[in-house]
């Protein structure tokens, strides 16, 4: 029998359904693993093993009496942002360091019905505001994979760091993630995982911590287009209890991943060649090229003008939501309290030692961006800018079924690197802000190794509502790509 | 355009965020350098276009103004910092 955490959800669905295991030993093979690397990764902040067993157990008896759901006995790590009845949920931050949820996400309870088991609440950067998982209030996480010769620490990219580095180690065979600007996408790519965001309001937004509503999307990150595409199946389905909730029917994700890519049109972006980007990135969105090309698409030059200011409309647009946000995290009804001498002493107290530094200067850029005499000259700029960027996303649309693009400027960097001011750790979402600013589904697909060996990603990006075609294309270049390099820190290793 | 130190107070105490004299640089610094990194936005002729609040391309859903969850004091409360009974419990607000 094969090491059980090695095999994809696909291929532990057959294995589950051809009772070659069970889901008690596929869940205890996972235990076993995050007991002996979450030390080293740090990938969760609150393991449950027990309540994994119990959900595994559950799963085998559904599984004998033939009542099993789609993802019966698959052992998932959940990102630390989605509500977890009687589970605590921290949001990675001090402030809610204490607090358990009495309700349940929709996405997990979607989960849950399906028959998963959960592993435990996955780290991120607090509140989701990061770009390498060095904000969490929890600890940063250690990205599975080393450069060649190299002991350093990298970053597994963020803000759904703790997800990515526990897919690509091994020690759970899927995540969920949420993506606000690119938490899905440029972590999966610095970990040589897939993951996708899909359109606005597909997945519920009901329990998952609120960081920019607007912006703020659920996807599922996993080892393989047809794992995310089975996860995505599960998550996403009109949710009443969210008002944005898309009213649409939830399509056969699955049965796009081998749909071919023969005919469809493939833009590709004048404006994602930036000044500095190394030539390796640009070597590989040459190969995806080719790739696409070989296998039937026809590829054609496209503009989306509005790219550059997408990063600055972004860090606008979402302080602002934050500050709205998390204005409810005041010690009264949940969460950490500290006293002061009257109520807003007490506010003001409370809020200084339970946020981390990112999540305070971006509550304070948001609170100044909203204040009177600022709003119009940044807040409304932003938003009409955001909107000629969904112009620019609808006119190549008419022209072409999905785009192709880095997914992030660089590799992986070293815990540390990138700190000198907040605007340098920004500009590693450049290429994901966009698609999330118009609400689009987009994919980050595993597509080779950099010269020191590290992982990095192509991006497809669709149509509103189109993630099959995503999932097609993501089909496609995976399966050129060919991509099956381990991490240096994975559950069947030597460690 | 730049903040000065009290602007970065004043930001502060809107935010209720409790910040010591020291940082008060450091935050200067920083938020400075964000707000002139979006400076570059006031390029763009937006003359015409509408504001785009959401990623949602709907309209606003209605339902019907009817009462479909409650009674639940005691899940709501478990997670409080402080409770007098079924309530919230603040520090004095009127002497």
């Amino acid at each position: 029998m094969r090491f059980l955490p090695e095999l994809t959800i696909a291929a532990a669905l057959d294995g589950l359904a051809a009772r070659d295991f069970s889901a008690v030993e596929l869940a205890q093979a996972h235990i076993v693993a995050i007991e002996r690397l979450n030390p080293a990764l740090n990938a969760f902040i609150t393991p449950t093993p027990e309540l994994a067993l119990e959900m595994a157990a559950e799963a085998d008896a559904a599984l004998a009496a033939g009542t099993a759901g789609a993802l019966a006995g698959i052992p998932l790590a959940i990102k630390d942002l989605f509500c977890t009845a009687g589970v605590r949920t921290t949001a990675a931050s001090k402030i809610l360091g204490n607090f358990v949820p009495p309700y349940e996400s929709t996405v997990t309870a979607q989960l849950k019905a399906a028959g998963a088991v959960f592993l435990g609440k996955a780290n991120l950067d607090e509140f989701a505001m990061g770009s390498s998982n060095t904000t969490s209030g929890f600890g940063a996480v250690t990205n599975p994979w080393r450069r060649t010769g190299s002991d350093a620490r990298l970053v597994p990219g963020g803000s759904s760091g703790g997800s990515a580095a526990a897919v690509a180690a091994r020690v759970a065979m899927g995540a969920t993630g949420t993506d606000t600007g690119g938490s899905i996408r440029q972590p999966a790519s610095f970990t040589g995982i897939t993951g996708i965001k899909p359109t606005y309001g597909r997945c519920s937004r009901f329990g998952i911590v609120a960081f920019a509503s607007s912006l703020d999307q659920a996807g599922p990150m996993a080892r393989s287009v047809e794992d995310c595409a089975i996860l995505l199946g599960a998550m996403s389905g009109f949710d009443p209890r969210d008002s944005t909730s898309a009213e649409r029917t939830v399509p056969d994700f699955r049965a796009a991943v081998r749909r071919g890519v023969r005919g469809l049109r493939i833009g590709i972006p004048a404006e994602y060649r930036m000044d500095g980007m190394s030539g390796e990135i640009e070597g590989l969105w040459q190969k995806g090229i080719s790739w696409l090309r070989e296998q039937g698409a026809e590829i054609v030059d496209i503009s989306l003008p509005h790219t550059r200011y997408g990063l600055p409309v972004y860090y606008i647009v979402a302080p602002a939501e934050a500050s709205s946000n998390l204005a409810r995290y005041d010690g009264v009804r949940f969460g950490a309290r500290v006293d002061g001498e009257d109520l807003i002493d007490m506010y003001e107290r409370t809020r200084a030692a339970g946020f981390g530094a990112e999540v305070k200067r971006r509550i304070m850029i948001g609170t100044y961006v909203l204040s009177a005499g600022y709003y119009d000259a940044y807040y409304l700029q932003a938003q009409k800018i955001r909107a000629l960027i969904l112009r620019d996303f609808t006119a190549a649309f008419a022209k072409v079924d999905a785009l192709l693009t880095p997914t992030a400027p660089s590799a992986a960097f070293a815990i540390g690197e990138k700190t000198d001011d907040p605007v340098t750790m920004y500009l590693n979402d450049v290429f994901t802000v966009p698609a999330s600013l118009a609400g689009v589904p987009a994919m980050s697909v595993p597509a080779g190794l950099d010269a020191q060996g590290l992982p990095l990603g192509l991006q497809v990006i669709g149509r509103h509502f189109d993630e099959e075609t995503v999932i097609a294309v993501g089909g496609a270049l995976e399966n050129a790509a060919g991509f099956h390099a381990m991490p240096a820190i994975w559950a069947g290793g030597a460690h | 355009m730049s903040l000065d130190t009290a602007t970065v107070r004043r930001i502060a105490k809107l935010a209720r965020i409790r910040v010591e004299e020291p940082e008060i640089a450091t935050l200067q610094t920083e938020l400075n350098a964000i707000l002139g990194y979006v400076e570059q936005l006031n390029e763009v002729d937006v003359t015409g276009v509408e504001p785009l609040s959401g990623g949602a391309q709907m309209a606003m859903r209605l339902r019907e103004d009817q009462v479909t969850d409650g009674e639940i004091a005691e899940p709501i409360l478990a997670n409080a910092p402080d409770r007098e009974g079924r309530f919230f419990a603040v520090p004095k607000v009127v002497e």
